[in-house]
């Protein structure tokens, strides 16, 4: 029986109601009395020097208040970068200076020049267009290995390439794979490209800053999926303002996918100029300014070479990548190609030799950092697309050649520096080959044939790293944050809890689920506990919402916090019911003296808590809250089994998802209805990548899929019914919950079944097809086809 | 969007006339107007809002057989209105951009901007429709005249729409994949004594009829009639979601599905 309420139950998402019924409070519904707003004026160019900008026109227009250019940043620190790659030689990586406003050049389409605060918007935009830049054109730099080949045209004239970094991975195991090469029975060697994205949540980016004269105070509403980290790196790092005179606070966000994790230009300048004009200043992105302006994502390419030996084992693994980072370093931009991308190249295998090699790359095109899976999507997609053609040029079942090469014991080192603590690959891959009937694709095959359809089959395992991260660790490997997450759980006198939380929410349902988990922990109703999340001036120091782990690593320490509640519950329960604590016993929301019919109400400690009449005041502070930071010791290994089934019309080239069937491990699932809605968002925008979307730049860095009618996004028509199964659980050893985390498993797992698919339809047809670049649009397959 | 003035006549005669200040710009339905306008890529003066022109809207028979359309009318209407008097047509209305597009676009609106990948100018080239504006008749044939450009002279307004119906007809579009406008689309018309075939979203020239196809289908309407039959994609549209040689395949294989669909 599924259970109706707790950890297991499929509560409904209670966020829902305001979201569904226009009671959200979303940052563009913040109006503050007297704000002024601002425009951007951005750069048309993508790549040339400033000679002038001329505001003295634009200045005496109507309604405006102030006109900002670089040059008023002169004094403020730049962007920061929150993560410093070491080199192959042991050297840091480039790191460019990125300013809130362009100052000497500009380096991409979309990049900020000025910004004029006015009383509207249409005032702003009208003074704007008044403004006399002139640039002095130079050369795009646009493809990532012409600008590695060509130091002469720079992107950052002060660094001494295009390069950001030359990464190798792991540095002491080159010699020995490349003699594992020499050796190999078979090697099969992939060239392709992961195709660059844009994030495109629902919500556009929006900033509004407030200054208060009186009291010195800042505070910037923004749409982040971590305000905390926010505070931290705009007040410390951009505008010098101490956490304790700045409050961020994220709202209702509309979804963020990665690109809201990082630290904009927009927020500092709505912050910096509340200040400078006396008045509260907004800025809600346009969607054409969304596509040039947010943090964009994927966009490698990459040769992926794979050793096996006479009995089809994998004995080597070998890829080269080029990485591309835009103009500027994004926040988290170089941790994406290389510590979340090539710790991930072991996949679900025993590969025993792996050498990961990415060439970081500038670019005048919009800076690229996480996206839905940041790395890890790059990284399956490659190592289960050389997988796939292996097998057919060895002629081998490709499930078969998987299963021989499984991980079956845990827990596993890999040879790529982190170590999967549980799983069970063969267990999903069943599960996905009776889930998905794979012994009736031939008879489907034929029905599709009957009406001139080609029909395909793809397969692929995944494995993520999730539940980011042991701070240590990824102190040691150059970030510039810690990846623990805070809880503060308040319990008030009549009972109810309010769970202050790091973590944030923008569409993943943690006011619905972080309450199942305390509800099951004190024997309450879930309708008791409150979430409450979003904002620096009312919880705990927190490092926000991305990589899959605000259930791992946010819910982890929401249950210790709560742990310390009902172990100080306890000793109030014991002195008023005169029995030893250790006697106490919490069960269904009542205290108990073990063996006694001795008992007490959970609201009858909770009031006793904050009315301490019959209270051991001596030993026991009042109150009733409580607050903790949980570190892991590890990351999380999600992993699972996909199978896309397509048709290709061999007249168009049009593919269509016919099937899709996901396999995923996900440890224990505290809400299934919010894990499978995970893994269908995830699902649609993995096939989204596959199929559809794709943000391209013509020679001169300008953008060619600027809006909705050229970047195609996925649409309800566009994806099958998924048949999505998470009952394959092999619990995380190491976190209280056993959680692993499921946000980002449909974006990794789903790409390179549906590419394998299509090959296999192609194939199937007689067509010498191995490989087609993502998105497989009718036009590229087409192309294929004809040879 | 910079500031201007709107106009809501109620009669052609006052919408010509309004259409006479300077800078005038004719409103239907707005689907690619009111997104132009947002981006600050046109600043007409005064908006002359056509879709209060009760004149102007509306599906009916004439007395020669024919179907005549208000300029003013949405796509939504067509498709319901002419769906029993000119199938082909209405289905084609009816799968135009999305509901909401459908209940404001108009076909005068999508007949005057003439996108080279919008759907109505290769009904009415390919039924050999008569344009019919506040001034004179326009036969479509000599009304297309290339990409976003028609025969139409300043402030001309188009009224109606008159289209022949053909005894069968189809209308095939591939889509692209970003917009769902027509990467390639197709319409085919057989009428008593000849075969139209109006191909849009292909060419550098905007909608175009095939006259090979047409000539063929002319003496035998079978998809068969086409075998070895292509368009050159030298001067069709290339660009992120197709080559010109993927268009012009795409026209021969919407072609022979149109032929095969018509009915």
């Amino acid at each position: 029986m599924p259970k109706d309420s707790g950890i297991g139950a499929s509560s409904k998402r209670r966020e829902d109601v305001r979201f569904l019924t226009g009671a959200g409070n979303y940052t563009d519904d913040i109006n503050i009395h007297g704000q002024a707003h601002v425009f951007f004026l951005r750069s048309d160019i993508a790549h040339g020097t400033i000679s002038s900008v001329d505001t003295s026109a634009a200045e005496a227009m109507p309604g405006v208040v102030k006109i900002f250019t670089g040059a008023d940043f002169e004094a403020v620190g730049g962007m920061p970068c929150g993560w410093q790659v070491t080199d192959k030689h042991g050297q840091p990586m480039q790191e460019p200076k990125h300013p809130v406003l362009a100052h000497g050049k500009v380096r991409h389409v979309g990049e900020p020049i000025a910004a004029v605060v006015a009383d509207t918007l249409e005032q702003a935009r009208d003074a704007a267009e008044a403004i006399d830049v002139d640039i002095a054109e130079l050369p795009a730099v646009v493809d990532m290995k012409a600008a590695v080949a060509n130091s002469d045209n720079k992107v950052h004239d002060d660094l001494t390439s295009n390069l950001c970094y030359d990464w190798g991975f792991v540095e002491e195991n080159k010699a020995a794979t490349d003699e594992a090469f020499s050796n190999a029975a078979h090697v099969t060697t992939l060239e392709l490209v992961n195709n660059r994205l844009v994030a495109n949540p629902m919500e556009p980016r929006v900033a509004v800053g407030d200054y208060a004269r009186g009291t010195g105070d800042h505070t910037l509403y923004t749409t982040s999926q971590n305000p905390h980290v926010i505070r931290l790196l705009m007040g410390a790092f951009v505008l010098g303002i101490p956490e304790h005179k700045l409050r961020v606070v994220a709202p209702d966000v509309g979804g963020g996918f990665g690109t809201k994790i990082f630290h904009y230009q927009e927020e500092a300048f709505c912050t910096f100029a509340a200040k400078a004009c006396g008045r509260p200043v907004k800025w809600t992105s346009s969607r054409s300014e969304a596509f040039m302006s947010d943090a964009h994502g994927r966009d490698h390419v990459t040769k992926i070479e794979l050793a096996l030996d006479g009995d089809n084992n994998f004995t080597a693994l070998r890829t080269e990548t080029f990485a591309n980072m835009g103009a500027y370093l994004s926040t988290f931009a170089p941790s994406v190609p290389t510590w979340l991308h090539g710790t991930l190249m072991a996949g679900n295998y025993k590969t025993p030799l792996i050498y990961v090699n990415v060439k970081a790359v500038f670019t005048n095109t919009v800076p690229v950092d996480a996206y839905r899976g940041a790395g890890r999507p790059e990284a399956t997609f490659q190592l289960e697309r050389v997988i796939d053609k292996a097998a057919r040029e060895l002629g081998v079942d490709p499930i078969a050649l998987r299963r021989q090469n499984f991980v079956t014991e845990f827990p596993y080192a890999t040879p790529v520096a982190v170590e999967y603590d549980t799983g069970d690959y063969v267990a999903t891959m069943d599960k996905l080959e009776a889930m998905a009937d794979l012994s009736g694709f031939e008879a489907r095959r034929k029905a599709s044939e009957a009406k001139g359809k080609l029909r395909g089959l793809g397969v692929n395992c995944y494995i993520e790293a999730c539940g980011i991260a042991p701070s240590n660790l990824v102190g040691q490997l150059g970030a510039r944050a810690g990846l623990y997450e805070s809880a503060t759980v308040r319990v008030n006198a009549t009972g109810g809890l309010v769970v202050m939380t790091g973590s944030h929410s923008h569409g993943q349902g943690h006011e619905t689920a972080f309450p199942q988990v305390i509800a099951d922990m004190i024997g309450i109703d879930e309708s008791m506990i409150e979430v409450v999340h979003g904002d620096t001036a009312n919880t705990p120091m927190g490092m926000g919402t991305y990589g899959s782990r605000s259930l791992a690593v946010g819910g982890s320490a929401m249950v210790r916090a709560t742990e310390k509640i009902i172990a100080k519950a306890k000793k109030i329960a014991g002195h008023i019911l005169e029995a030893s604590d250790a006697d106490i016993e919490l069960k269904d929301g009542t205290f108990s003296v073990a063996g006694t019919d001795k008992s007490l109400a959970w609201g009858d400690v909770t009031l006793a808590a904050y009315v301490p009449h019959n209270y051991p005041l001596e030993d026991l502070e009042p109150g009733l809250e409580e607050t903790a930071f949980y570190d892991p010791s590890n990351f999380t290994y999600p992993a699972g089994a996909y199978a896309c089934e397509v048709e290709v019309d061999p007249d168009t080239g049009k593919v269509t998802i016919e099937a899709f069937t996901a396999v995923d491990d996900f440890g224990n699932v505290v809400n299934p209805m919010i894990v499978t809605g995970q893994v269908h968002g995830g699902l649609a925008q993995g096939i989204g990548q596959a199929l559809l979307e794709n943000c391209a730049y013509d020679e001169n860095g300008q953008l060619l899929s600027a809006s909705y009618m050229d970047y195609a996004m996925p649409r309800a028509d566009d994806v099958p019914f998924y048949q999505v199964d998470h009952s394959c659980q092999t619990p995380c050893t190491h976190n209280p919950l056993g959680v692993k985390g499921c946000g980002e498993a449909g974006a990794i797992g789903s790409p390179p079944s549906v590419v394998n698919a299509v090959v296999d339809a192609l194939q199937s047809a007689g067509k010498n097809v191995t490989h087609i670049d993502m998105p497989l649009s009718p036009a590229r397959v087409w192309a294929a086809m004809q040879g | 969007m910079y500031n201007f003035d709107v106009e809501r006549p109620g009669s052609v005669a006052d919408a010509a006339a309004a259409m006479g200040r300077e800078d005038a710009q004719a409103l239907g339905g707005g689907q690619t107007l009111i997104p132009t306008l947002k981006q600050r890529l046109a600043s007409p003066s005064v908006l002359v809002s056509l879709t209060g022109v009760s004149e102007m809207q509306g599906v009916c028979s004439t007395d020669d057989g024919r179907v005549a359309i208000g300029g003013a009318t949405t796509h939504a209407t067509v498709a319901r209105e002419a769906a029993s008097l000119y199938p082909g047509l209405a289905a084609l209305a009816g799968h135009i951009g999305d509901p909401a597009v459908r209940n404001r676009g108009t076909i005068g609106g999508s007949l005057a901007n003439n996108d080279p990948s919008a759907c109505y100018p290769a009904a009415a080239l390919g039924s050999g429709a008569t344009i019919i504006t506040n001034s004179r008749e326009i036969a479509a044939d000599d009304y297309f005249q290339g990409m976003f450009t028609t025969a139409l002279e300043e402030g001309e307004i188009i009224t109606e729409v008159r289209f022949p119906v053909p005894e069968v007809s189809n209308y095939q579009k591939f889509v692209q994949p970003a917009s769902r406008f027509a990467l390639v689309g197709v319409f085919v018309a057989k009428f008593a004594d000849d075969v139209r075939v109006a191909v849009t979203g292909a060419s550098n020239e905007g909608v175009f009829r095939w006259s090979e196809a047409e000539a063929a289908l002319s003496s035998d309407f079978s998809a068969g009639a086409l075998g070895g039959l292509s368009v050159s994609g030298d001067n069709m549209i290339s660009d992120l979601h197709g080559t010109g040689e993927y268009r012009a395949h795409l026209v021969g294989v919407m072609t022979e599905r149109a032929v095969a669909a018509a009915s």
